[in-house]
């Protein structure tokens, strides 16, 4: 199996507040991986990492066996660096794309608070993530010389939008649909991207069992029909459980284990942090 | 495309065409010393202020970034455009004081071999280069500026806007723009004449009109275009614009640019209708007054802003004149309606206007769509009032029926 996504000995440090802590991690082709760990235990920050909107203060990305970000510690972070590896990509060129161009490559996410284009309709909220594939310059498009790929593209939105079953609310405002279908337009416009690997941060949050049930069958259809590789952040314990093949634990922003659901279910260390550790133990 | 889609677009195409063409009769048919001259005057200042508005609109309304500089990059379209159609044998006369460099008109340079027809060219030729000139402008402030956001932005291109004016009035660059004095003689449009043995054809007024209506075109094409598009999630949610794959120094360039463009257009005919370019018209109340426009309009609503330019234009040129001069609407006071009197009542209405319009006068809807939609309203009203109509009978006939219902739902 190739790897789709490698993340390697990555740190983030805001200031003196570590908040990834020299994680390393692997997604496989076609895996379905969940990033679990309590409250502010740095899942978020992680995903912020890998997609670009932070550049990490030491480590290594790699998208499909090629590094996309690279860095080390650089400037007032060298002081107050206190990791032991803080050496080892020194000699290596920083690199730091920004998040569009990583999701040119394939790789698009949703957002933990929801983040649609609130003045867009539905279709055009699918549309606009279409924009970055598009082969024609400025001015050709504004002569609409572009007509045959502006079809293309609607047509397969069209296409998109009926397989996540939002066809027929499409030409709703993104807001005024409910929150469950705000959702699965957040996914449905992160596909529409063409990713090979799919980033689900807190998918479920506020979602009632049923909601969540429904959620966790449209992953793993989407996941066969696209062919995607998935890495989601969730809180669920029954989702994650339930489609996750691998599951990592965060906490404090330290990788604290690593394994399938069941090892995870049965792991001490994970328990301790979720659930905290008696005093008089 | 759909076949109505295409359907709409032909009407538009038509209305366009028609609109040009009432304005080209109108410019033959109203003379100088008619009373009626004030509307050929205000569609003359009202489309370059359209165009200053929608090209503004771009920028704040479509793309969310609030700038402040248009009144320095029309006044960068206003002297390029000047300078570049100077007539030579004016120059010296127009440049009293130090040695003109620019020592060619486009125009009349290609008059000298193609007739009016190369008047026509030289016009345009010089007028893109006042846009690209203004652009080229946009380009290299913005490298630095469009990492600002909101306020910031707004703060910085104010300045750049400031700073601007203050080098073309600047002694040193005297013999490029005429230091503090003002540029004159150049292609203005009243030369815009065509004698066709005997009567004399004016396009005054066509001339501006036709230059706004073709960029505001070009503005609306964009706007609905793919790029458009990626300009508006800009605006919405930026961090979610970017992780959908928009580069947004990119595109926030690319819109800034654009939006300068037209406004060095829009300087440009600024310069034609006024037919002077001197820097100290455009201060940064200019801005305000078109921004004062776009708000008034709709902020991100195009026809809003031709229709808000076009109301402020009329109102503070034509309608309320009366209230600076004497006589308004019959009543004769001279004590009340004296010098400034018409900016203390236009301030009243304008308050009025924005308390009433909170999102201005079109929100952020565009005409055919409002009247589209307020037609199918009024269809939907008129079909369901049929509809209820022949229910009433119906519904006499099977008294039965309202009864089972609630039995249903329990």
């Amino acid at each position: 199996m190739a790897k789709v996504l490698e993340v390697e000995n990555v740190t983030m440090q805001f200031g003196g507040v570590v908040a990834v802590n020299n994680l390393s991690m692997v997604v496989n082709e076609g895996e379905i991986v969940a990033l679990i760990g309590p409250n502010g235990a740095g899942k978020t920050t992680a995903f912020n990492v890998i997609t670009g909107v932070y550049q990490p203060t030491n480590g290594r990305v790699a998208f499909r066996e090629e590094t996309i970000i690279r860095n080390h510690p650089q400037g007032k972070m060298k002081k107050l660096y206190k990791g032991e590896i803080g050496e080892y990509y020194t000699k290596e060129r920083v690199l730091a794309p920004t998040p569009d161009y990583i999701t040119s490559l394939g790789m698009a996410r949703t957002f933990q608070n929801i983040r649609l284009w609130k003045t867009q309709t539905v279709f055009d909220n699918v549309l606009i993530a279409k924009h970055h594939q598009s082969r024609h310059g400025f001015i050709s498009a504004m002569l609409r010389l572009n007509r045959d790929e502006e079809k293309a593209q609607r047509e397969r939105v069209r296409d998109l939008l009926e397989i996540v079953g939002l066809s027929d609310v499409q030409n709703e405002l993104a807001t005024s649909l409910p929150y469950g279908k705000q959702r699965r337009l957040e996914i449905a416009r992160a596909l529409a991207a063409d990713p090979k690997l799919l980033l689900l941060d807190e998918p479920a949050a506020g979602m009632n069992p049923q909601e969540t049930e429904e959620l966790t069958e449209f992953i793993g259809e989407i996941r066969d029909k696209f062919h995607l590789t998935i890495l989601l952040i969730e809180h669920h314990m029954d989702l994650v459980m339930d489609i996750s093949d691998r599951i990592y634990v965060l906490d404090f922003g330290k990788l604290i284990a690593d394994g399938t659901p069941e090892q995870i279910q049965n792991n001490q260390r994970v328990i301790d942090a979720y659930l905290g550790v008696a005093d008089d133990a | 495309m759909t076949a109505s889609e295409r359907n709409k677009n032909l009407k538009i195409f038509a209305a366009t065409g028609l609109f040009l063409f009432v304005i080209l009769i109108l410019d033959q048919v109203i003379k100088p010393t008619s009373s009626l001259s004030m509307l050929l005057t205000v569609l003359q200042k009202g489309s370059v202020y359209a165009l200053a508005a929608v090209s503004m609109n771009l920028l704040n309304g479509f793309t969310g970034l609030f700038s402040l500089g248009h009144a320095g990059f029309m006044l960068i379209g206003a002297y390029t455009y000047a300078i570049l159609t100077i007539p030579a044998a004016a120059r010296d006369t127009v440049y009293q004081y130090y040695h003109a460099i620019v020592r060619f008109s486009i125009p009349e340079t290609l008059s000298s071999f193609a007739g009016p027809l190369g008047t026509v060219i030289g016009v345009g030729i010089a007028v893109t280069i006042a846009g690209l000139v203004a652009a080229l402008f946009a380009f290299l402030i913005g490298l630095p500026v469009l990492r600002l956001k909101s306020d910031y932005l707004a703060i910085a291109t104010l300045g750049f806007a400031e700073i601007m004016r203050a080098i073309c009035q600047w002694g040193k660059l005297g013999p490029l723009t005429n230091g503090s004095n003002l540029l004159k003689s150049f292609a203005r449009i009243s030369t815009f004449k065509l004698d066709l043995g005997g009567t004399t054809l004016s396009f005054s007024t066509f001339v501006p009109v036709f230059i706004a209506t073709v960029c505001i075109g070009l503005i609306v094409l964009l706007v609905n275009s793919t790029y458009g598009r990626a300009f508006k999630a800009i605006r919405d949610d930026e961090i979610a614009a970017e992780a959908m794959g928009v580069n947004l120094a990119k595109h926030k360039m690319l819109s800034f640019c654009t939006s300068c463009f037209f406004a060095g257009i829009a300087g440009a005919c600024m310069a034609m209708v006024l037919s002077i370019a001197q820097a100290s018209n455009f201060k940064s109340a200019m801005t305000y007054e078109i921004l004062l426009m776009v708000v008034l309009g709709g902020i991100g609503s195009i026809t809003g802003s031709v229709i808000g330019a076009m109301l402020f234009i009329s109102a503070s040129e034509w309608w309320l004149r009366g209230l600076d001069s004497g006589t308004f609407l019959g009543i004769n006071a001279p004590g009340i309606f004296r010098n400034g009197f018409r900016l203390v009542v236009f301030s009243i209405i304008i308050m009025v206007v924005v308390l009433f319009f909170r999102q201005g006068i079109m929100g952020d809807k565009e005409l055919p769509d409002a009247i589209q939609a307020f037609r199918t309203k009024r269809k939907m009203k008129a079909e369901a009032k049929a509809a209820a109509a022949a229910e009433t009978p119906a519904a006499a006939e099977a008294p039965a029926a309202p009864d089972e219902t609630p039995k249903g739902g329990a």
